[in-house]
Formats: structure tokens, C-alpha cells, sequence
């Protein structure tokens, strides 16, 4: 078994209205930043124990589709790489 | 036989219904969502509140709860299913009704009463009204927008499974009289079966004279003869 942490990143899907993501570009822009766009994501990091990255992939992908994102709303890409202890 | 009234750790309306449904004659009972339903459940209840603090996203934990299963396999069998506010949300997770509740399109916390349109006036909720009668619920929802991609929405329309669209007091679903931001001002939707139905707006909290109007009290006489009462 190998140790590793999966990055789970959970966005809205395209067309999607982010009211946050546009109270926190207003709220930039108030600050005198200038700015084009602004978007949100939510970033899990999972630490888990597999035989194989590809594993973990799998894993992490069904932690995903099963509660981590809402497919209906949301997108998500998972990202692996080795843990050390 | 026994209507369930779902708790899970937040819940906060599940009182409000049972009080509701008991002046309309329906044995009720709140349930502790780690109970699981009761042999004999003739309907169930997902009430308001903010189970798990809206954790992930409003709903997503509580309807991950063992008890939904059970809901889901009541519903599938025909029980009737009434999810409102987050019971609504608890419902789109689980899957017992197609599409999200997310955040308002204000990004504030919308507290007011709000008209709403009877768009499917042949079901159980619904058979006091016709089609385009418009009645006044309150709604108290941070994440009521109603989300799901255009084909979906064309279909659920077609198929007749928008139950309540947010109008004006004419009735007409104008974009002022949207609290939410929903696509379509859509404020509640029926699952595959017409006994399954989710909403935003409370008509629990519009049942008794005395406490916030009675345009709620249809819809939960509704659900009391659905439930053989």
C-alpha cells in the first residue's frame, strides 16, 4: 500500500450563477482591485492508503460523484500525487 | 399507520408539521433519522431547519442519512413524500427529485411571503386548485434557487412535474416576483411519482389561523387523504 492524497476540486459547472463567487468579485472591486472574472472552488484533500495512484484516482472519483460534488451543479477533477509519512 | 416526520441533527420545522397535521386529524410522529422509518409509515415528512449546519451543501448531508434509503423505497412504493425548505433540498440530494436548491441569486437569506402559481393542479398537493390559482406561502431559504440544465427543465415541464411557480399576486411568474434567482421561477417540483413532492415555500407554517395564514392547508389536507386520513 502506498500513501497517498487525492485532490478533489469541485466547481460549479459552466453557466452556473455563483452569487458568492460575484459578491466576493464585488467586494474585490471595491477595494479598488481590478478585475475581469472571479470563480469558486472547493478543494478537498483526501488521505488515503491504495495498492496503485490509479486507485486512488477511482476512489477519490467515487468519494466525488457520491457526495463531494453535486453532478446536477457540478463539475470536479480529481488530482493524485504520493503522500510522505 | 403513522406518518413520519424525519429529524435529523438541525432540523427545525419538524414541530410546526407534526402541529399541523394534527389539527388536520393526521397521526404523526417525529422520527429520529437514525431510527429508521416505522413498519407502518403512511407518509413522511422532511422538514425545514439547517440539518448539519448546511455542511457541503444544504441537504447534502442528511440525505446521505441510512433513513433515506427508506424513503426512497417508500416513494418508489407510492408513500406519500413531503420535503419542504430543506426537506426540499434533503430531497434533490437524495435523489427523490431531479435538480438543486442553491444559493440565492440575491446571496441573502430571503424571509418573506411570496405568491405562488399552481402549475399541476392533478395531483395529490394540488387537487383543491386549478391550474393557475395562486395562493401565498411564507419562505425563510439561503439556497432555494432552483438549478438543473435546460433539457431537464424541458422535460420536467413537459411531463408536468413543476408543481409551484413563483408569481406576482395576478399570477403571472415575472422575474420581480422571483425571491431566488430559480430558473423558470420554479418553487417546487413532484418526483417520478405524483405522490413525491419537494418545495421551498412552508405551508406548514400557513396552516393554523392564529399562527401565519391557512394557503398552506390545502396542500397538507391533501397529503392527509393521501395518507388515508
Amino acid at each position: 500500500m502506498t500513501a497517498y492524497t487525492a485532490t478533489v476540486t469541485v466547481r460549479l459547472k459552466h453557466g452556473v450563477l455563483d452569487p458568492e463567487a460575484e459578491t466576493t468579485q464585488q467586494a474585490l472591486e471595491r477595494l479598488g482591485f481590478e478585475l475581469e472574472d472571479l470563480r469558486a472552488a472547493d478543494r478537498f484533500e483526501v488521505d488515503l492508503d491504495a495498492d496503485s495512484a490509479e486507485t486512488a484516482r477511482e476512489r477519490a472519483g467515487d468519494m466525488a460523484e457520491r457526495l463531494l460534488a453535486n453532478p446536477t451543479i457540478h463539475d470536479y477533477e480529481v488530482a493524485v500525487a504520493e503522500r510522505e509519512g | 399507520m403513522t406518518v413520519a416526520i424525519v429529524r435529523f441533527g438541525g432540523s427545525n420545522c419538524d414541530r410546526d408539521a407534526a402541529l399541523a397535521l394534527e389539527d388536520l386529524g393526521v397521526d404523526a410522529e417525529i422520527v429520529w433519522h437514525e431510527d429508521g422509518l416505522p413498519a407502518d409509515v403512511s407518509g413522511v415528512v422532511l422538514p425545514g431547519g439547517f440539518s448539519y449546519g448546511d455542511y457541503l451543501r444544504a441537504g447534502a448531508m442528511a440525505a446521505r442519512s441510512p433513513i433515506m434509503a427508506d424513503v426512497r423505497e417508500a416513494a418508489a412504493d407510492g408513500v406519500p413524500v413531503l420535503g419542504v425548505c430543506n426537506g426540499a433540498q434533503i430531497g434533490c440530494e437524495s435523489g427523490l427529485t431531479e435538480g438543486a436548491f442553491t444559493t440565492n441569486a440575491s446571496a441573502r437569506f430571503q424571509c418573506e411571503h411570496v405568491h405562488l402559481r399552481v402549475e399541476n393542479a392533478d395531483t395529490p398537493w394540488t387537487a383543491e386548485y386549478d391550474a393557475g390559482d395562486v395562493l401565498s406561502l411564507p419562505i425563510a431559504h439561503g439556497e432555494g434557487r432552483y438549478e438543473v440544465d435546460d433539457d431537464r427543465l424541458t422535460q420536467l415541464e413537459t411531463s408536468e412535474r413543476v408543481l409551484f411557480r413563483y408569481c406576482d399576486a395576478d399570477g403571472e411568474p415575472s422575474v420581480d416576483a422571483n425571491p431566488n434567482g430559480s430558473k423558470h421561477n420554479v418553487a417546487g417540483v413532484l418526483g417520478e411519482r405524483d405522490t413525491t413532492a419537494v418545495l421551498m415555500p412552508h405551508p406548514e407554517r400557513a396552516a393554523l389561523a392564529d399562527v401565519g395564514g391557512t394557503d398552506g392547508r390545502p396542500i397538507l389536507r391533501g397529503f392527509a387523504r393521501a395518507v388515508g386520513e
